[in-house]
């Protein structure tokens, strides 16, 4: 190729990307890098200009008794939502992969939730633990029990968050153990049949380990969306009550728009930021792995 | 011992498929009457209560100008990844990545203050913008550009095509079925899209079904309010399961490639 061809082609590639590039810069770099800067200056409504203080930032959230329970509640969140949801994904796609009536209509009532808005499922659910009029109570009562206000307590307003994402999440990593199962080779079923292994022996040594790297990405999605969810809080408890339900974006959110503190948002969207690339670090190196291995 | 697996799959499916019954249930009911009788009353009440015709347009606009203006900018990167050899080439594409990799949700405040900086606080554009490019949609186009025979490329270069006339008439046709799959995660995301439009808009005029039903939903909020709530709940819902169902095994396929999102 002549250079003047190289330059030519150069030069079309990048206007190419051009309209991209900007937006990417626009909206993902360099908010990425304001962000670092701003997480050392204190900026809120006592600070007229934003004062740098190198690492107080920090240090104050480390000591800020919300963020240690956002924090916290969020490592719960995590516990409670990964596990669960990815391993009732598995359970389902086992249910719905044999042939038996209504199997699309099974498949379709497991899935649904993953089409519907964040928000529309937190209505629903908001309607099914109201504590008066509520689905759940009114079950409850028939059954002789008392009221509970699920989410107006401290001691069940996350875990009640945590089983209507469940709900929500199931069904999509039930459509990746699907497709898993589908591609295990036939035959190989087949033979440990013929050598006599049982159902159970056939799914331990040979079904669950070749759904392993399934299991893995779904826990890799799952964690990154219980760092970056947070529609569900905005509906149901604000984060409420006393912050037994706040979690890591939420507070973001309430540092920016309600209390107007700059430093601390950005300082907490920093920490954010730092969790989601260790979990892409741990998906790069967990699937680097897998294709050596497969 | 299979009839055992079945009926507790039935069990399960009708407890995941209790709350939309639920919903359904609580919308056609009259408060008013006694016992349960069926009725429109909450669907018509809800809509008068709150701007949702206006909703529902500022919606479609969000949504499928997103998708018009991302289509263009995915089809040019991923031809330039794909087909074209330029300086930094792997440097631009680990740029890519951090789109991937960092959610836009966590960036909402840094990018509010880019919207205010910008002047453009509470347009339907503020809505849009950040997403005008998808890293996602980039990558998945690439892997399937990347699939078309080089030969095709080579051949209307010497009918004296230009790069635009290839990519229209070469590439683009032969990835549809990659456009469909993205096209369909893309309306879906955005039309559930709740935390960017909540923080960046303060109008009726500007909101999407999403803020509008949540303000809707504040200010009714009472009990008795719960049919209405529900019947406006079920407006959002509505198109996108239809939709879900129209194109079940499309939509099932592009979730799953948008799982490497």
């Amino acid at each position: 190729m002549g250079r003047s061809k190289v330059i030519k082609v150069n030069l079309m590639a990048w206007i190419f990307l051009l309209p991209s590039l900007i937006f990417l810069i626009m909206f993902t770099l360099y908010p990425v890098i304001s962000t670092l800067i701003s997480s050392f200056y204190k900026s809120d409504l006592s600070t007229i200009e934003p004062l740098f203080v190198g690492f107080d930032n920090y240090q104050s959230m480390m000591e800020d008794e919300v963020f240690r329970k956002a924090f916290i509640n969020n490592i719960w969140f995590a516990i409670g939502t990964v596990p669960t949801s990815v391993l009732i994904g598995l359970l389902l796609a086992i249910l719905v992969n044999r042939t038996f009536i209504g199997k699309s209509l099974s498949r379709v009532f497991f899935f649904y939730p993953v089409v519907i808005p964040m928000v529309a499922a937190s209505f629903i659910w908001l309607f099914f633990y109201t504590p008066d009029y509520g689905m759940v109570n009114s079950i409850l009562k028939l059954f002789g029990f008392g009221e509970l206000n699920f989410l107006g307590n401290s001691d069940t307003a996350l875990l009640s968050i945590i089983i209507m994402v469940v709900w929500k999440e199931a069904g999509f990593f039930m459509i990746f153990y699907l497709a898993a199962l589908q591609n295990i080779p036939k035959d190989l079923l087949e033979a440990a049949r013929i050598d006599g292994a049982s159902k159970w022996r056939q799914f331990r040594s040979i079904v669950f380990p070749l759904l392993m790297p399934t299991t893995l990405f779904s826990a890799i999605i799952a964690t990154t969306n219980a760092f970056k969810t947070v529609d569900q809080l905005v509906v149901m408890t604000q984060g409420g009550p006393n912050n037994a339900s706040n979690l890591l974006l939420y507070y973001i959110y309430e540092n920016t728009f309600r209390f107007m503190d700059y430093g601390k948002a950005a300082t907490v969207t920093v920490i954010v930021l730092i969790i989601m690339v260790l979990i892409a670090a741990i998906q790069f190196f967990a699937t680097d792995k897998k294709i050596h291995y497969s | 011992m299979n009839r055992l697996i079945s009926i507790s799959t039935y069990i399960l499916a009708l407890l995941w498929a209790l709350p939309f019954f639920g919903i359904v249930f609580m919308a056609f009911k009259d408060a008013s009457a006694q016992g349960y009788s069926l009725t429109f009353k909450n669907f018509i009440d809800a809509w008068n209560a709150a701007p949702f015709g206006q909703y529902y347009l500022n919606t479609l606009i969000i949504v499928f100008v997103i998708l018009g203006v991302q289509l263009l900018t995915i089809t040019l990167a991923a031809y330039a990844f794909a087909r074209m050899n330029f300086f930094a080439q792997g440097f631009i594409f680990m740029l890519f990545l951090v789109q991937i990799m960092i959610p836009s949700d966590v960036l909402i405040f840094p990018n509010s203050n880019t919207i205010a900086q910008l002047g453009i606080y509470d347009t339907k554009l503020a809505i849009m913008i950040p997403y005008f490019i998808s890293a996602f949609g980039i990558f998945l186009l690439r892997q399937t550009f990347k699939g078309v025979p080089y030969e095709l490329e080579e051949a209307a270069k010497m009918e004296g095509c230009s790069r635009l006339q290839i990519i229209r008439n070469v590439y683009v046709p032969l990835a549809k079925p990659t456009y469909v799959a993205f096209g369909l995660i893309s309306v879906s995301t955005q039309w559930s899209n709740f935390l960017w439009p909540l923080i960046i808009t303060d109008s009726d005029e500007n909101r999407p079904l999403t803020v509008g039903l949540s303000m809707f939903a504040k200010a009714s909020d009472s009990g008795a309010q719960w049919g209405v709530v529900c019947a406006g709940t079920l407006f959002i819902i509505l198109p996108l399961l239809l939709a879900f169902l129209l194109f079940q095994k499309q939509f099932v396929s592009s979730f799953m490639q948008s799982g490497i999102k």
